[in-house]
C-alpha cells in the first residue's frame, strides 16, 4: 500500500506538500520504481534554481546495469536537492518515501496536485503492469 | 592410411577436413540425422536461391609448412628496425621490449580470453586492468585512468569529444605542433558532431569563452617541450580544459602533465612493451581528473568484494558505455586493446621505478649527443630552439628523402622527412636501442652531404 | 575452473614492491652525459613498483590462471564467435619482418607488408562481394563509425542535408546506435516481427526523405537469417537511403552468400570474431570496412594500391579522413590473412557449414527444456529464454553463473534486449561434438537443479576464484583519501584456489575504486 499522504504519476514519482514550507512540494520515486531499478548507484539531479516541468525530464538515475530518466511530477523551481544521495544513493532503495526524497520544488500552482493519482489509483495502476 | 592432401582445387567439395574443424563426415551425419535433414546446405534455405552458394575465388589453401615459407618470404621483403641502426620515431618508437612481455601475453589464458563482462570468470583480466589503471595514473600524475583506447590518435580524438561534453562548448583548439595524423583523426571524429576544429599557435594560442579545450602534445610532434604550465593556465583562464597527449617514456624523467594541472591526458602505449608492427595494434592511454569520471569513454575496472568479503574486480560505471546507454553512450568503443594494455602493464612492472628513469635518461643523453654532433656538421643546423627529449629536427643540406635513400644503402634507417614544416627538415629519434656506434655511423653518413 | 599453481595473486604490484629490486637490466650510458633540463622540468616521485623478474612472471602467470579462455574452456558466447585461435597466425605475426617495421618507413622498405594488405583487401572484397576495402579501422565499432561517416558524406555530397535519421532494429548490438549517434545521426528504432525479421511495415513508415539509411546485422543478433532482407534493401534504396551491414555474425555466412549481392552498400567485418584473431581479453581487434565501388571514394585513409609490382598507400579522393594514427591493426590483419590462406574456398565454406550445423544440433537438443522464442532454423547461434526457469524461481543470470561451476563459460546473457531472460549460445565450428554434447547435458542438468535445488543454482558460482562480486560497492565507494597510512594487507590469506562468491556490483558502482593507492583500505 502506497502512502496516502501524497500523490503519484505514471512515471512512478510521488509528490507531497512540504509541511514545513508553504508553496513547496517534496518529490521522489516510489517503492515500485526502486524495486524495478535494482541497486541504485548514482543520481543526476537538477540544480537549485532550475525550472522543472510536469513529466519533463529532470535528471537520470543509474543502477548497476541500467540508466533511467527521472521526470518531474509538477511544474516549478527547484529549491533544494537531497545532498545525502551524492554519497548514499542507496537511501532511495532503502527508504524511497522518506529519507530517499529527491528534490524540493517551489510549485507554480498547488492545484496541479489535484490532477495526479491518489495512492489507491496508483496501487491499482502498478497492479496492472 | 591415405595421405590427407588438402582439397586444393578450391571448388566446393562436400567435405573439407580442416585441422581447425573437428567434425568428421560421420559426426556431421549424426548431427544431420538428429535434425532429420540430409545435408548442411538445407540449413541455409532461408538465403534466396539466386544468391546462395556464390562462387568464391580465393587462392588454394596452404599447409602450415607452406604458410611458414610463403609468409616468411613476404616478411623478408620488409626492413625491420632491429636489422640495422634505426632513427625513426614520429609516433611509433624503437624501444627495448623485455622477453617476458611476449612470453606472458601469449599465454592462452590471456590471449584467448574474451572481454571481461562475466566478472567471476575474468578475474585475471580485470585485475590486470586495475593495475594498468593504477600505473598509468602514477605515470601521468592523474586521478583516474581507463582500460585503454585504440591508440594515441583516437584516444586524443575522444578526449576532445569528452571536453566538449564536459564544458558544453563546441570548439576545440589544437596546437599546430601536434602530430598531423592526430589532427587528421580529430577532424574526422569532429566532422559529424558540429564541433569546430581550430589549429592555434602554442606560443600564443587564441582561445575564448567558446573553446572547450586546448590540445597539446608533450613533447610535441617534433620532440620539443613547450611551456606546459603556461598553456594549461591559458586554457583554464577561458574555462576550457587542458588536454595533453603525452609520451609515456618521457614520463620516466620529465615533469608530469598532472603536475601542471592537465584535465585529460592521453597517449600511445606503444613505447611501453609493444612492437612497432607497421602501425598497430597499439593501446591508447586515457586519464583524467576524478570529477570527469562519468564522461570518460571505455571500460573501467573497479575493486569490490564478493559475498564472502573476498576482494575481487568488476567492470564498473558501465552505464557510460554503449551496451547500456546505446546512442547516449560516452563512446561507441567496445573491443579496445586489452592484450596490449596487459603488455604495457607487464613492461611497467618489470621496468619499474628505476628502469623507466634509466630508459628516459638513456634516450635523453643519446639524443642530445646525436643532435650536438649533427649540429656541428657543415650544411646541417638545428633550427628549432628549446629543450627536447628523444626527438629533434635537423635542417639538412638537401632533401631528407634523398639522404634517407643513401642511408639505407648503409642499412641505416633515417628520420622522417618533415620538409612541409621545416625546409629540408628531418625528424630524428634516438633511443636506448641506438648505441654510440650507431649514432657515430649516422653522423658519418650524414657528413657526406654538404 | 582450473586451480593451478600456488603463487598468490591478491597483493597488487605496488604492495609487493621492495625498494632496490630490479626487473630489467639496461646497458650503461655509452655517450658523454649531456646538460640536463632545469630541475623544474623534471618529475618528482615515480610511483612504479620495484620487483625482480621472477616475481613479475609469477604474478602475471598467477593472474592468467584466474581467467576463462578459449584455450581452457568451451566459451559459447553468442555473437562473439569464440573459435580456436590458430597458433601459426601468432608466429607469423611475430616475425621481425612484420612486427619490427615502422609504419612511416619509405614504402620501398615495406613492400611485403603492403603486398599482404593489398591481397587481404582482395580476399575480404571477394568474401563480402563489396570491392571497396579499408583496413584502417581498429575494431568493429570503429568500422561502424567509419561506415556511417561514409553514408553521411555520400548524402552531403549529393546535397541531401536533411537525411539525418538512421533506423536500427531493436535487437541490435549497442555499438550500432552509439556509432550512428557519433556520426551525427538521430536513431530510430525498428521493431522486429514475430519471426525475428525486420518488420517491413515499420521500415516503410520511416523510409522517407529524411532517412539516411539502416544498420542491419545479418544474421540478426537473434541468430536468424532475415528472410526479407532483399526487400529491406529495396525499400531503403527506393527511399534514397543506404544499407549498412554489421558483419559481426559473418561466421554463419562465409561462402554461403555475399552481402553485396543482397543489396548491402557498406559493412564492417570483425576479424577478431570471424577470422580467428585472438580476443586478448578485450582486443586488439580489427574492423575493416567493405563497400560498393560507388562508396569507395569515401573510405577512411589509407588504402593500399598496386602499380605493376609495387605497392603503395593512398588516400581515396573523397576520404572521410583518417580514423586511426597509422594504417590499421597490422598485427591483427596479418593473422586474418594467414587464416584465409590456410583455408581457401572450401575451408571458408566449411566454417559456416559446421558452425550452423553445430548450433542447430544444440538448439534441437534443448528444445522443450528451455523456451525458444523463435523456433525456426537458426544460423551460427541460438537464442533461448530462461522464462520457464524464471517461473520456478531462477533466472538466466543464475543459470549462466551455475554453468561456471560445470566448467563452461556462460553464454551471452540478457542480449538481445528484446528476448526476456535471453541466453545466446554460439558453439562455433571449432568445438568437438563431445564438448557440445557435454554442454547440452549440463544445461539439462541445471534445469533439473532449478526444480530440485533452486538455492544451489541461485548462489552460483561456487567454484570460481571469486564468487559473485559486489558491483554496487565498486561503483559506490570512491576512495579519495590521500593521506599516507600504514600499508594495509589487502585481503585475508585465503589461498587463491578458494571459490569466490558472487561479486558486489552495486558497491563497485556506488563507490568506484579504480586504482590502488597506498592508503587504500580493504
Amino acid at each position: 500500500m502506497s502512502p496516502d499522504d501524497r500523490k503519484y504519476t505514471q512515471e512512478h514519482e510521488w509528490v507531497m506538500v512540504d509541511p514545513a514550507a508553504v508553496g513547496t512540494a517534496i518529490a521522489g520515486i516510489t517503492e515500485y520504481a526502486q524495486d524495478q531499478l535494482g541497486d541504485i548507484v548514482f543520481f543526476e539531479l537538477p540544480k537549485v534554481g532550475d525550472a522543472v516541468a510536469h513529466l519533463g525530464k529532470m535528471g537520470e538515475v543509474e543502477s548497476v546495469k541500467a540508466v533511467s530518466d527521472l521526470f518531474s511530477p509538477i511544474n516549478g523551481t527547484v529549491t533544494e536537492i537531497n545532498e545525502k544521495l551524492l554519497d548514499h544513493p542507496e537511501l532511495v532503495n532503502e527508504d524511497p518515501f522518506g529519507e530517499g526524497w529527491l528534490i524540493k520544488v517551489a510549485m507554480t500552482d498547488v492545484a496541479e496536485l489535484d490532477a495526479l493519482m491518489s495512492s489507491q489509483d496508483y496501487d491499482a495502476f502498478i497492479a496492472g503492469l | 592410411m591415405t595421405a590427407t592432401r588438402l582439397n586444393t582445387s578450391g571448388t566446393n567439395g562436400d567435405h573439407f577436413q580442416s585441422h581447425y574443424i573437428p567434425s568428421t563426415v560421420d559426426e556431421q551425419a549424426e548431427m544431420l540425422a538428429a535434425l532429420g535433414i540430409d545435408s548442411i546446405d538445407q540449413l541455409f534455405a532461408d538465403i534466396p536461391d539466386e544468391f546462395r552458394n556464390p562462387t568464391l575465388d580465393l587462392p588454394a589453401p596452404l599447409s602450415e609448412l607452406e604458410i611458414q615459407q610463403e609468409l616468411g618470404q613476404m616478411a623478408g621483403k620488409n626492413r625491420p628496425m632491429g636489422s640495422g641502426p634505426s632513427f625513426l620515431g614520429a609516433g611509433a618508437y624503437n624501444h627495448f621490449i623485455p622477453a617476458i612481455v611476449k612470453a606472458l601475453i601469449t599465454r592462452g589464458e590471456f590471449l584467448t580470453a574474451y572481454t571481461p563482462y562475466q566478472a567471476e570468470a575474468s578475474q585475471g583480466t580485470l585485475q590486470v586492468i586495475y593495475e594498468f589503471q593504477t600505473l598509468i595514473c602514477n605515470l601521468y600524475d592523474m586521478e583516474v585512468a581507463n582500460a585503454g583506447m585504440y591508440d594515441g590518435a583516437t584516444s586524443l580524438a575522444e578526449a576532445t569529444l569528452m571536453a566538449c561534453r564536459v564544458t558544453k562548448r563546441e570548439k576545440v583548439a589544437l596546437a599546430d605542433s601536434i602530430s598531423p595524423a592526430y589532427i587528421d583523426v580529430i577532424r574526422t571524429y569532429c566532422q559529424s558532431q558540429d564541433i569546430v576544429v581550430e589549429v592555434v599557435d602554442p606560443t600564443n594560442p587564441s582561445l575564448d569563452g567558446e573553446t572547450a579545450c586546448l590540445v597539446l602534445q608533450y613533447p610535441n610532434y617534433f620532440g620539443y617541450i613547450e611551456d606546459q604550465q603556461k598553456l594549461v593556465d591559458a586554457a583554464h583562464a577561458q574555462g576550457a580544459l587542458a588536454v595533453v597527449s603525452c609520451d609515456p617514456t618521457a614520463m620516466g624523467m620529465l615533469q608530469t602533465p598532472g603536475h601542471y594541472g592537465a584535465d585529460i591526458v592521453t597517449g600511445d602505449g606503444q613505447p611501453l612493451g609493444i612492437p612497432a608492427s607497421y602501425g598497430g595494434p597499439y593501446v591508447g592511454l586515457f586519464a583524467a581528473k576524478q570529477e570527469f569520471i562519468r564522461q570518460m569513454p571505455s571500460r573501467l575496472s573497479g575493486r569490490t568484494v564478493d559475498k564472502n568479503g573476498k576482494t575481487g574486480y568488476v567492470l564498473t560505471l558501465q552505464t557510460r558505455e554503449q551496451h547500456i546507454r546505446r546512442e547516449r553512450a560516452t563512446s561507441n568503443i567496445c573491443t579496445n586493446e586489452a592484450l596490449y594494455a596487459l603488455a604495457s602493464t607487464i613492461y611497467l612492472a618489470a621496468m619499474g621505478k628505476q628502469g623507466m628513469r634509466q630508459v628516459a635518461e638513456l634516450c635523453y643523453h643519446k639524443a642530445h649527443y646525436a643532435a650536438a654532433q649533427i649540429g656541428e656538421l657543415p650544411g646541417y643546423s638545428l633550427p628549432i630552439s628549446g629543450s627536447f627529449f628523444q626527438e629533434f629536427v635537423v635542417q639538412c643540406p638537401t632533401s631528407p628523402t634523398e639522404i634517407n635513400k643513401k642511408l639505407m644503402e648503409r642499412n641505416i634507417l633515417g628520420g622522417l622527412d618533415v620538409s612541409e614544416k621545416v625546409p629540408n627538415g628531418m625528424l630524428l629519434c634516438v633511443t636506448e636501442m641506438n648505441s654510440k656506434e650507431d649514432i657515430d655511423a649516422l653522423v658519418a653518413a650524414l657528413s657526406e652531404f654538404k | 575452473m582450473q586451480q593451478g599453481g600456488n603463487r598468490k595473486t591478491e597483493k597488487l604490484l605496488l604492495q609487493r614492491s621492495v625498494p632496490g629490486r630490479v626487473g630489467v637490466v639496461l646497458p650503461g650510458l655509452d655517450v658523454p652525459t649531456q646538460p640536463m633540463p632545469d630541475d623544474s622540468m623534471l618529475r618528482n616521485e615515480l610511483a612504479l613498483p620495484e620487483l625482480s623478474e621472477p616475481e613479475v612472471v609469477q604474478y602475471f602467470t598467477g593472474l592468467s590462471l584466474k581467467n576463462f579462455s578459449i584455450d581452457t574452456h568451451f566459451y559459447p558466447l553468442g555473437s562473439c564467435t569464440m573459435k580456436y585461435n590458430p597458433k601459426i597466425n601468432d608466429e607469423i605475426a611475430f616475425q621481425p619482418g612484420f612486427a619490427g617495421i615502422h609504419p612511416m618507413q619509405p614504402v620501398e622498405q615495406s613492400q611485403g607488408a603492403l603486398e599482404l594488405l593489398h591481397k587481404l583487401q582482395g580476399f575480404l572484397g571477394e568474401i563480402t562481394g563489396l570491392p571497396g576495402i579499408s583496413l584502417a579501422t581498429l575494431a568493429g565499432a570503429h568500422g561502424e563509425l567509419g561506415g556511417m561517416l561514409m553514408i553521411r558524406a555520400h548524402h552531403l555530397a549529393n546535397g541531401e542535408t536533411g537525411r539525418l535519421k538512421v533506423a536500427i532494429p531493436d535487437s541490435a548490438h549497442g555499438t550500432n546506435p552509439a556509432s550512428a549517434a557519433m556520426a551525427g545521426f538521430e536513431v530510430v528504432e525498428l521493431a522486429s516481427d514475430k519471426d525475428g525479421n525486420v518488420d517491413l511495415d515499420a521500415l516503410r513508415s520511416v523510409a522517407g526523405p529524411d532517412l539516411a539509411g539502416v544498420m542491419i546485422t545479418l544474421p540478426s543478433t537473434l541468430g536468424l537469417f532475415d528472410t526479407n532482407i532483399v526487400e529491406v534493401c529495396n525499400i531503403v534504396h527506393e527511399a534514397g537511403g543506404l544499407v549498412y551491414g554489421d558483419g559481426a555474425n559473418m561466421n554463419a555466412l562465409l561462402g554461403r552468400v555475399k552481402l553485396g549481392d543482397l543489396g548491402f552498400d557498406v559493412c564492417h567485418l570483425n576479424l577478431h570474431k570471424t577470422f580467428s584473431t585472438p580476443h586478448g581479453g578485450g582486443g586488439p581487434g580489427a574492423g575493416p570496412v567493405c563497400c560498393t565501388e560507388q562508396l569507395a571514394p569515401y573510405l577512411a585513409a589509407p588504402m593500399v594500391t598496386q602499380n605493376g609490382d609495387a605497392y603503395d598507400l593512398f588516400t581515396p579522393e573523397k576520404s572521410i579522413g583518417k580514423l586511426s594514427g597509422f594504417h590499421g591493426n597490422f598485427g591483427v590483419l596479418v593473422r586474418a590473412y594467414t587464416y584465409i590462406r590456410t583455408l581457401g574456398n572450401a575451408g571458408i565454406k566449411s566454417i559456416s557449414g559446421n558452425a550452423v550445423l553445430s548450433a542447430n544440433y544444440m538448439m534441437n537438443a534443448l528444445r522443450g527444456v528451455y523456451h525458444l522464442p523463435y523456433d525456426r532454423t537458426c544460423m551460427h547461434e541460438a537464442v533461448f529464454s530462461a522464462d520457464l526457469q524464471k517461473e520456478r524461481g531462477s533466472s538466466g543470470l543464475e543459470i549462466a553463473k551455475r554453468l561456471l561451476d560445470y566448467g563452461f563459460h556462460a553464454p551471452t546473457m540478457y542480449f538481445p534486449m528484446i528476448v526476456h531472460e535471453a541466453l545466446m549460445i554460439e558453439p562455433t565450428e571449432s568445438e568437438t561434438k563431445e564438448t557440445i554434447d557435454a554442454f547440452i547435458q549440463a544445461l539439462i542438468d541445471i534445469d533439473r537443479e532449478v526444480t530440485e535445488d533452486t538455492e544451489l543454482v541461485n548462489n552460483a558460482p561456487h567454484t570460481t576464484p571469486v564468487a559473485r562480486l559486489d558491483e554496487a560497492r565498486a561503483a559506490r565507494q570512491i576512495d579519495i583519501d590521500r593521506e599516507v597510512t600504514e600499508d594495509t594487507e589487502l585481503v585475508n590469506n585465503a589461498p587463491h584456489t578458494t571459490p569466490v562468491a558472487r561479486l558486489d556490483e552495486a558497491r563497485a558502482a556506488r563507490q568506484p575504486d579504480l586504482r590502488w593507492q597506498p592508503e587504500t583500505a580493504d
